[in-house]
């Protein structure tokens, strides 16, 4: 049961990938980082379970935080060409 | 009662899985950048909720089940935030969405 949930998910992982290394634009790499990231946190739990071992979860749910956090940031490199300074307000633009 | 949850909880555990599949396929099909958004989200909502849901299933009332309902909330609440700066970015960069053009068979109601 366990083992097919992981399949799938690897199949899964497997079109994201794919998706990562064709993807045209940078944005497409972001979103399939993305997904890979969520794609991941599902496995561990998936993994978790099959093992027996609870405390995948654990990982599962610090995998998610880093991941989100770490999407946020690439984005904002993208799309402001520099991660700004402490204590500019405006994201790097002009005033 | 506890093969009906089985049974239940597999059932749950192979849809997820499957429609994580098809989000990654979408992923990988879509024609446009934004229309790939939409086949990622197939991912995060449906793929995660059903594979979460048949997990809880599994471990039943215990601290297990907290975990996994806290995963649960943990893509609830930060995917469709990280969506929405993905496509603020992606338009911000001027990356155009693939519109049908003005005039064309397809575009007449």
């Amino acid at each position: 049961m366990f083992t097919a949930a992981a399949a799938a998910l690897l199949a899964a992982l497997a079109l994201a990938l794919t998706r990562a290394f064709l993807g045209p634009t940078v944005f497409d790499r972001a979103q399939a980082a993305n997904t890979v990231g969520t794609i991941a946190m599902l496995l561990l739990a998936v993994i978790g379970f099959l093992t027996g071992r609870p405390e995948f979860l654990d990982l599962a749910i610090v995998y998610g935080l880093l991941n989100v956090v770490g999407t946020i940031a690439v984005l904002k490199y993208f799309e402001y060409g520099d991660l700004g300074e402490p204590g500019d307000s405006n994201n790097g633009r002009a005033q | 009662m506890n093969l009906v949850v089985d049974i239940v909880s597999w059932a749950c555990l192979v849809s997820g899985g499957i429609f994580c599949a098809i989000g990654g396929l979408g992923l990988v099909r879509m024609p446009d950048f934004y229309t790939r958004m939409h086949a990622a989200s197939v991912t995060d909502t449906l793929g995660a909720g059903l594979i979460l849901f048949g997990l809880i299933l599994q471990a039943g009332l215990t601290l297990i089940a907290v975990k996994l309902l806290i995963i649960g909330l943990l893509i609830l609440f930060t995917s469709p935030a990280a969506t929405h700066a993905l496509a603020k970015a992606a338009l911000t960069r001027g990356l155009k969405p693939l519109l049908v053009e003005e005039g064309s068979p397809s575009s007449k109601p």
